[in-house]
């Protein structure tokens, strides 16, 4: 097996430890926008991401492929290239191939190959599995046992775009401003032990489900051993990587509801626990006693998307900064509100939520426009 | 038979201090101090010392010092003053030799080896003194998941009993009958005052004690004393004792003296008879069996409390636990090589067990690579000396420890090992009236809510040191500790880095 540890975590430390930049917008209205605004609010934030790692996850660019996986992968050689197609083929019904459009930079030096493939899973091969659980498996199988390849995503009508270099750089080697999704996240990267490997840099990718994410998680140790118990693999020792499973065991696979998970991953201390009303009361002790070995304890803001849906975190007693903005139907979260307001100055509502309670934007309830919006405002 | 054995401990009285006012001859338990009246004078038989500094602490005018008898032989690494000494002893009584307490060998002490972890820069400490800080602990048996009903959010998964516990830190199982009444209330007043259980042994429990049921572990041994519906109904956990780490393998013996009247009564027996606990459980010879006892004590008590199973940690450690989690057990208690005990061969305390450090990491890896570590609790004991070794235990992979020993010395317990005589000076292991009387509940209770709260404090100090403020957090987070002078092997057993790596 591959060791992606050796790749992204060259010391050899329990963690990649990083700060960052995070920003996500999303349209509830299910409306598609460019990236160019995400770009420049991300671009904004220059100063927390070091030019070590940017990235971007775009959702709802693939409309013509929509119900096809989209897999973007990383080769670092042409064998590898040969030894992942010839695997695809093995494996899935390979819709359709290309490489992914980019435009030389002069920031970005050495850059891998990425192409994406749209593939339909052959179900006789499936075994009984979910589709889903044999999607997760075939990336896991590329990832660790390929040696010059890795699965930057692998959702539908979604895509991962990152690499080494600058979010705004990154962006541009991607020609990000070719593309509309309705929902879109971005990272700039500070870590402080990579080498540099495009696979490192943020978003994390897991099916559909991606993660940006700010902090570090002193609870990692744990979270990383309960998660083994149910089958993950944790080969980055990134944080993110943490979070990612932890979304997807809880919620592909338990089928909790956010508010939930949000619940498990930032809960309520004890004392007000003891306060609450006996139904909430009951629903949150038994959370805690539990999952409490993924309680995400430490600073940490995360922005976790998935297909329809994006949601802003952080830590109970919010170590790491997360402001939200809402304009009409439009979600905003980001680090820093000067980002937010560069490129939407006239925000209905802006806030800092309260540590451990999840900011949710979603097209099942798309957010309903306000009447008067009242400039600077809290908009109630 | 003139003994061969010298003294251990020298006594020097100060004549400028002494006052002969024979506080010492009345404290000594060990008829070491006299009064010679015809001198005027107290004197001293050295050679029945034990070294429990009881006359020390008690001398109005500290004119007394207790100091080892130098013993200069000639130097011999194998046949140590100690070897000599237990030679002399069989030689002089051919009995098995007993001794009370722990193992005092110099085993390696794994806690000595474990360094925590501290935030820097990367990730802000957190200050207990204004941030909240978690050690609420929940023991019983989790599910593998949570159900909730989506439409309208309401739990459906039913959790098994749990045990809640405000500071991860109990008092572990001694029988009333090796302590005495007034310490078992001290034990009790003080886990209801701080939130936690005390252990009854295996003793039973007295009528006077029911009222701290809610904070009781009634245990449940291989000699059934004590047991019965209403013992096992006001408890709130029931503990199957199959085994103690002082004395792996080996039953209970509680000399026929030391069975008064009140003890009698609480464990069934007939007064003055010595209680003999087989050295197994005769209805368990396998994990079958062990699962009926455990469900049929589920069922005697409705399935209201978790079911402990206590072992002593041996070298199958690791595939017992897997079993006992299997039969039922909700909580799993290990105790170690230094556990103590009020009576033990001690040549089964000196030689027979393993390090509880080594014992806990490899029973919490085994049950998390079969995936069931969620299905019962982990508590330790055997040697728990300070927070520290509370705070390396949690992060090893334990949901909470046991104190006995430590329970005692906040007591007024020395460790001089005679808890096996009745003779105990502190008044703690002993059922003589007149001595058991030196234990003052109320005191006794003070003294010990002041320990787990000192210890608690320090727990909170080093998570918060961690950036962390919720024990559960720390709970099995093996990267919080590294080893520092120990081998790949042992590193490799602890799941624990070298320091600097
Ligand atoms: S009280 Fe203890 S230390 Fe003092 S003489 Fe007696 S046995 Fe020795
Ligand atoms: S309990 Fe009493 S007899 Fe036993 S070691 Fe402590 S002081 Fe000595």
């Amino acid at each position: 097996m591959r060791e992606l540890n050796n790749i992204n975590n060259f010391y050899h430390d329990d963690k990649v430890i990083d700060a960052c930049s995070l920003f996500g917008m999303m349209d509830t209205s299910g409306k598609q926008f460019s990236g160019e605004g995400v770009v420049r609010a991300i671009a904004n934030m220059h100063i927390r991401g070091n030019g070590l790692g940017g990235g971007f996850a775009v959702y709802g660019l693939y409309p013509e492929y929509a119900e096809f996986y989209a897999f973007h992968i990383m080769y670092l050689s042409h064998e590898g290239q040969a030894q992942v197609e010839a695997f695809l083929k093995q494996r899935f019904y390979v819709i359709h191939v290309e490489e992914v459009p980019t435009k030389p930079t002069p920031a970005i030096s050495n850059p891998p190959l990425v192409w994406r493939y749209f593939l339909e899973v052959k179900t006789e091969e499936t075994k009984g599995q979910s589709l889903d659980d044999y999607v997760v498996e075939k990336v896991i199988e590329i990832n660790t046992k390929v040696k010059d390849a890795f699965v930057f995503s692998s959702g539908k009508n979604m895509a991962v775009f990152k690499g080494v270099g600058y979010p705004e750089e990154i962006a541009e080697y991607f020609c990000l401003d070719e593309y509309t999704g309705y929902l879109w996240t971005a990272h700039g990267r500070f870590p402080t032990n990579t080498p540099g490997w495009w696979g490192g840099a943020h978003p994390f990718d897991i099916l559909d489900w991606t993660v940006v994410h700010n902090g570090e998680i002193s609870s990692y140790g744990i979270n990383r051993r309960y998660l083994e118990q149910f089958g993950y693999q944790c080969t980055m020792q990134t944080d993110t990587e943490v979070v990612a499973y932890a979304v997807d065991l809880l919620m592909r696979k338990h089928g909790l509801p956010i508010e939930i998970v949000a619940d498990i991953m930032a809960p309520p201390l004890w004392e007000q626990i003891e306060r609450m009303p006996s139904k909430e009361q009951n629903i949150c002790r038994t959370l805690r006693q539990v999952y409490g070995s993924l309680l995400l304890n430490g600073p940490f803001t995360v922005i976790i998307a998935h297909q329809g849906e994006m949601i802003g975190l952080t830590d109970r007693i919010r170590l790491r900064p997360l402001t939200v903005g809402i304009k009409g139907s439009v979600l905003y979260l980001s680090s820093e509100e000067s980002a937010i307001r560069l490129i939407c100055p006239d925000l209905d509502r802006t806030w800092i939520p309260v540590g451990g309670e999840p900011v949710v934007g979603s097209l099942e309830k798309p957010l309903i426009p306000q009447e008067v919006a009242i400039a600077g405002g809290d908009g109630i | 038979m003139k003994t061969y054995l010298p003294s251990r401990f020298i006594i020097e009285r100060d004549p400028s201090r002494c006052i002969q006012c024979k506080v010492c001859v009345n404290q000594c338990t060990f008829d070491v101090h006299y009064y010679d009246a015809e001198d005027d004078e107290v004197r001293s038989h050295e050679e029945n010392c034990v070294g429990c500094h009881r006359c020390v602490i008690f001398c109005p005018t500290n004119a007394l010092t207790v100091r080892r008898n130098p013993l200069d032989y000639r130097e011999n690494y194998n046949w140590r003053p100690e070897v000599i000494e237990d030679i002399i002893k069989q030689s002089e009584t051919g009995g098995v030799l007993l001794t009370g307490m722990g193992n005092d060998k110099g085993y390696p002490i794994y806690w000595d080896h474990l360094l925590l972890n501290a935030s820097q820069v990367t990730n802000p400490s957190i200050d207990p003194l204004r941030e909240p800080m978690e050690l609420t602990t929940y023991l019983g048996q989790k599910p593998d998941r949570v159900e909730i009903e989506p439409s309208s959010l309401s739990l459906k998964t039913q959790l098994a009993p749990q045990v809640k516990l405000d500071t991860p830190i109990m008092f572990a199982a001694m029988s009333y009958g090796a302590v005495s009444i007034n310490v078992h209330k001290s034990l009790a007043r003080a886990a209801a005052g701080a939130g936690t259980l005390w252990n009854t042994g295996e003793g039973g429990l007295h009528p006077e004690l029911y009222k701290y049921g809610n904070n009781t572990v009634a245990q449940v041994a291989s000699g059934r004393f004590g047991v019965h519906p209403e013992y096992l109904d006001v408890a709130r956990v029931i503990e199957i004792k199959i085994g103690q780490g002082a004395k792996p393998g080996i039953g209970g013996h509680l000399p026929g003296e030391k069975v008064s009247a009140e003890v009698s009564a609480t464990r069934m027996i007939p007064e003055g008879t010595d209680a003999l606990s087989p050295a197994p459980q005769h209805d368990i010879y396998s994990i079958e069996d062990l699962a009926q006892l455990v469900y049929a004590l589920k069922e005697a008590t409705n399935y209201t409390k978790p079911i402990a199973v206590k072992i002593a940690a041996v070298h199958n450690s690791a595939a017992i636990a897997s079993g006992m989690v299997r039969a039922g057990a909700d909580i799993i208690v290990l105790d170690g090589l230094r556990g103590g005990t009020g009576a033990t061969p001690k040549i089964i305390r000196d030689n027979v067990g393993i390090p509880i450090e080594l014992a806990l990491a490899s029973v919490d890896t085994r049950l998390r690579q079969e995936g069931i570590r969620n299905q019962a609790s982990i508590v330790i004991s055997g040697g728990i000396r300070n927070s520290g070794d509370v705070a390396k235990a949690i992060a090893l992979g334990a949901d909470a420890v046991y104190i006995g020993t430590a329970a005692l010395v906040a007591l007024g317990c020395t460790l001089c090992q005679q808890c096996h005589t009745g003779k105990c000076a502190w008044g703690i292991c002993t059922s003589n009236p007149a001595l058991t009387k030196r234990v003052n509940p109320d005191i006794g209770a003070r003294r010990l809510t002041n320990l787990l709260r000192g210890w608690s404090l320090e727990l909170k100090d080093i998570l918060g040191g961690m950036g962390i403020n919720a024990i559960e957090s720390l709970r099995g987070n093996r990267l919080q500790l590294r080893g520092i002078g120990l081998t790949d092997t042992e590193l490799e057993i602890l799941g624990v880095k070298m320091a600097g790596s």
